[in-house]
């Protein structure tokens, strides 16, 4: 380790940053409960844990942007109270968020200059930029100071937040998920730069829920499992089972087993399908795509390429510029959700909370939000309560979906056990197509595993599949064939045999075409 | 008066009445792009109006008229931080408090008027200055350089504003707030702080709008003399897609729609050979008002991300 005190980014170097016996808790929830973790200049540490295990409240405590009830944050053996952003900021803490915090509508210089509170009331952008410029060049993160944030990719506002934390201090960087929204080239790249940094003297924090780059990356890992820390161990020679197993508390299967399966008919035909997005853009352009029943097709691509127009497009919730939807062979491009809904579609949406339930109905309302008007659950004009309570009992018991009980608001659910439910109710319908847009995102490793099951017996029971995710890792278990979409146009399509993760990567890169 | 003459005094009068939109358009304009709707900019103008006549009239205070006018930006400012109360630290919602704002502000203005006029009240405030040279041009002249103190400062306020959201370090905390508080937040820009000063300048900026109608313009105060202003002022706001130079545009053509008589006069137009009622005219800011806002929504883009969404810290 290098014991100089100053970075290439011109800040001091934070030799130790220790967080102890950190107590944090919300309305009904131990978020942290004693936490310990601490972080060497040199070092590349990973906080694993899934999500709800306290790993970011851990994080946003040490940035200031949560009180610890009850702890103490040390920092070069000095302990520190950071009571914002700023106050960490100065001390060379740096935080690069999932959710990029990064304001669309300004300049890369911009954002970085947001984060100046000295000087005069005029912002000095020339001096900015030209900092901006030197950090880009002495970390090899290649930015435009002038580039409007909307303008650049997910990989080039990821190098903005970083450039930026750096420019600021950034001594000690915490990554909260990053690699969560990047293709694997950039993954990749990220990793360079991160190796980089350390080699530098940064201390670095790195959080993650997957596994093989936690053990390609870091050092040192830390477990975190509900808001306690499980265990601190060096990364040299440990075994990924083990890593899986303090993460969730039992034996994992990682990846579902893949039964060969015959296929049957097109259930679901995609003809030059173009579609505007809210802008009045073309989010798809001319896509053409076929699932059978029997088959799950993927569609992989990096957010924000129009998977979520298709899903909306499919589901009859956005209306399509032109081309054909053919459901079981019927033209369905103009008609209405519920005639989509009889023809046997069902649609598990990205955002659950606001298209996949009504968060203050009952878990037993929300099972029969589609099939409230007909036999058994209507008998005329009225509701009939008891088969429509028997039936979300059956669906709770069928898909181990943890409820109180039936008339629980299903807002009260946890996330995984709000997507089993919506599984449960689509699937209730016996439907001959299905769309599931990232159905695990942010859901626990259990559920996961269990959705990912469920989807498998749904194809082996005869039933089209489409699966749109940003998780390439499930794509690639799950799916019969790839598609991968970038700027609206299906660039790639692959079978199982040929999946390639370098290939894949590269076509939702945009750098690589290719058909059949 | 002939046809030349009677479009220059239309011109001035253009000038003249697109002060009280300006000051009222361009503090709602900064109050907006740091992510908050006030709609109670009618209430602040009708109290800004009556404050800045009562200081000045003799029947009241009898003060100068800058103290005046003064007094009408502290009072405004004044609602404006108890806007900000309401709606950024109490986190209202925020089109039901602005109502709740303009009406009272029309109501307590009514009540002072009342009680402390008893029904009437006038003062001449701000005389026209003729500035030197400039004012002596043919035509141009009369229009632009004999206008009165509270018109010249109206139009200065808009290369101002368009400098400060731009140019300045609270300018880009503005838009910043506006667009992405938890960004903001992380960059230790103090969120609440920005909405609560950016209120507190709305507020006076619509206070000194009150006071340009009551001491700059008319000379007089009567009960809601705003006549729906103040509302006028937030749909400019969306008619300039958050810009202080469009703003001024639709100032000028809002200000053009009030006075619309005198050109209907101008231009000679008339309907079936009959002269178009007066009634019908008076709507049509209105009618305009109405139309800018169905026209707005093609703005959507232009919109502050964050408009009328409170912030929590937490919450992304």
């Amino acid at each position: 380790m290098s014991q100089t005190a100053t970075l290439p980014s011109g800040h001091r170097q934070i030799q130790q940053a220790a967080l102890r016996q950190i107590v944090k808790r919300f309305p009904g929830v131990l978020a942290n409960d004693r936490v310990n973790f601490d972080v060497k200049a040199g070092e590349i540490h990973a906080l694993l844990g899934e999500n709800g295990a306290g790993k970011s409240t851990l994080m946003k405590v040490l940035y200031g942007l949560y009180q610890p009830d009850d702890g103490q944050i040390l920092l070069d053996g000095q302990p520190m109270t950071f009571r914002s952003p700023t106050a960490a900021l100065a001390s060379g803490i740096g935080m690069i968020h999932q959710h990029f915090m990064l304001v669309q509508t300004l300049t890369v210089a911009e954002n970085v200059a947001l984060g100046i509170h000295r000087g005069g009331a005029v912002i000095n952008l020339e001096g900015v930029r030209a900092r901006v410029h030197e950090l880009s060049l002495t970390y090899g993160l290649k930015v435009d100071p002038d580039a409007y944030i909307w303008q650049l990719s997910v990989g080039e506002q990821q190098r903005v937040e970083i450039v930026k934390a750096l420019y600021h201090g950034g001594a000690l960087l915490i990554l909260d998920e990053p690699t969560a929204v990047l293709t694997p080239q950039e993954v990749r790249e990220l990793f360079v730069t991160l190796k980089q940094m350390r080699e530098q003297g940064h201390a670095l924090i790195f959080i993650s829920h997957k596994l093989h780059e936690v053990q390609e990356l870091c050092d040192r890992i830390t477990v975190m499992r509900d808001g306690r820390v499980i265990d601190t161990i060096a990364n040299e020679g440990v075994d990924r089972r083990k890593l899986a197993r303090m993460m969730v508390g039992r034996d994992v299967t990682f990846v579902p087993e893949h039964p060969g399966v015959t296929l049957g008919e097109t259930r679901l035909a995609i003809q030059h399908l173009t579609v505007r997005n809210d802008q009045g853009l073309a989010a798809l352009r001319d896509v053409s795509l076929e699932v059978r029943s029997g088959e799950i097709v993927g569609i992989a691509g990096v957010s924000g390429n129009g998977q979520r127009e298709l899903a909306e497009a499919i589901s009859g919730l956005r209306a399509a510029a032109s081309g054909e939807i053919l459901l079981s062979g019927k033209p369905m491009l103009r008609a209405s959700v519920s005639e989509r809904l009889r023809a046997g579609l069902a649609f598990v949406p990205e955002e659950r909370m606001k298209h996949g339930i009504i968060g203050a109905f009952s878990v037993a309302e929300n099972a029969i939000l589609q099939n409230h008007g007909v036999p058994p659950f209507a008998r005329g004009m009225f509701l009939n309560f008891g088969d429509i309570g028997r039936h979300a009992r059956g669906l709770i018991e069928r898909f181990n979906i943890k409820a109180p009980s039936t008339q629980t608001p299903a807002k009260n659910l946890s996330g995984g056990n709000i997507q089993k439910l919506i599984l449960a109710r689509e699937l209730s319908r016996q439907p001959v197509v299905l769309i599931a847009a990232q159905p695990t995102r942010g859901v626990d490793i259990s559920a996961t595993e269990y959705i990912h099951s469920v989807l498998m017996a749904q194809r082996s029971a005869g039933v089209a599949i489409l699966l749109i995710s940003e998780d390439l890792d499930e794509i690639l278990a799950l799916s019969d064939r790839v598609a991968v979409l970038y700027e609206g146009q299906i660039v790639g399509m692959l079978a199982r045999a040929a999946f390639d993760v370098e290939t894949i990567g590269l076509m939702m890169a945009g750098a690589h075409h290719q058909r059949d | 008066m002939n046809f030349g003459e009677i479009l220059v005094e239309a011109l001035t009068l253009t000038l003249l009445y697109a002060t009280p939109y300006l000051y009222s358009a361009l503090g709602e304009l900064f109050v907006q792009r740091s992510g908050v709707l006030n709609l109670g900019v009618e209430g602040m103008m009708l109290m800004g109006a009556f404050t800045a006549i009562f200081a000045i009239a003799p029947a009241g205070l009898g003060a100068a008229p800058l103290m005046g006018v003064l007094l009408a930006a502290a009072v405004g400012a004044l609602m404006g931080l108890a806007a900000a109360v309401v709606n950024v630290t109490l986190q209202a919602e925020q089109g039901i408090s602005g109502i709740g704002f303009s009406l009272f502000g029309l109501g307590l203005s009514s009540l002072l008027f009342k009680v402390l006029a008893g029904g009437v009240i006038v003062a001449s405030g701000f005389e026209p200055i003729h500035i030197p040279l400039l004012s002596d041009m043919p035509i141009i002249g009369r229009i632009f350089f004999q206008q009165n103190l509270m018109v010249y400062a109206a139009f200065a306020l808009v290369p101002i504003s368009a400098w400060v959201i731009n140019r300045t370090k609270w300018g880009l905390q503005i838009r910043a707030v506006g667009q992405n508080p938890a960004a903001a937040d992380t960059m230790g820009v103090n969120v609440v702080r920005v909405r609560y000063t950016t209120l507190l300048l709305g507020g006076a900026l619509a206070g000194i709008a009150g006071a340009s109608l009551s001491i700059a313009l008319t000379g007089i105060f009567q009960e809601n003399m705003t006549e729906g202003r103040g509302f006028i002022a937030v749909a400019l706001v969306y008619f300039g897609g958050w810009s202080p130079w469009r703003v001024m545009l639709g100032a000028l053509l809002f200000s053009i729609a009030n006075n619309l008589q005198i050109w209907v006069q101008i231009l000679e137009v008339q309907i079936g050979g009959q002269p178009i009622p007066p009634n019908l005219l008076i709507m049509v800011p209105y009618i305009l008002t109405i139309a800018v806002l169905i026209f707005a929504r093609q703005r959507k883009r232009l919109e502050p991300a964050a408009l009328t969404k409170p912030f929590q810290r937490g919450e992304n």
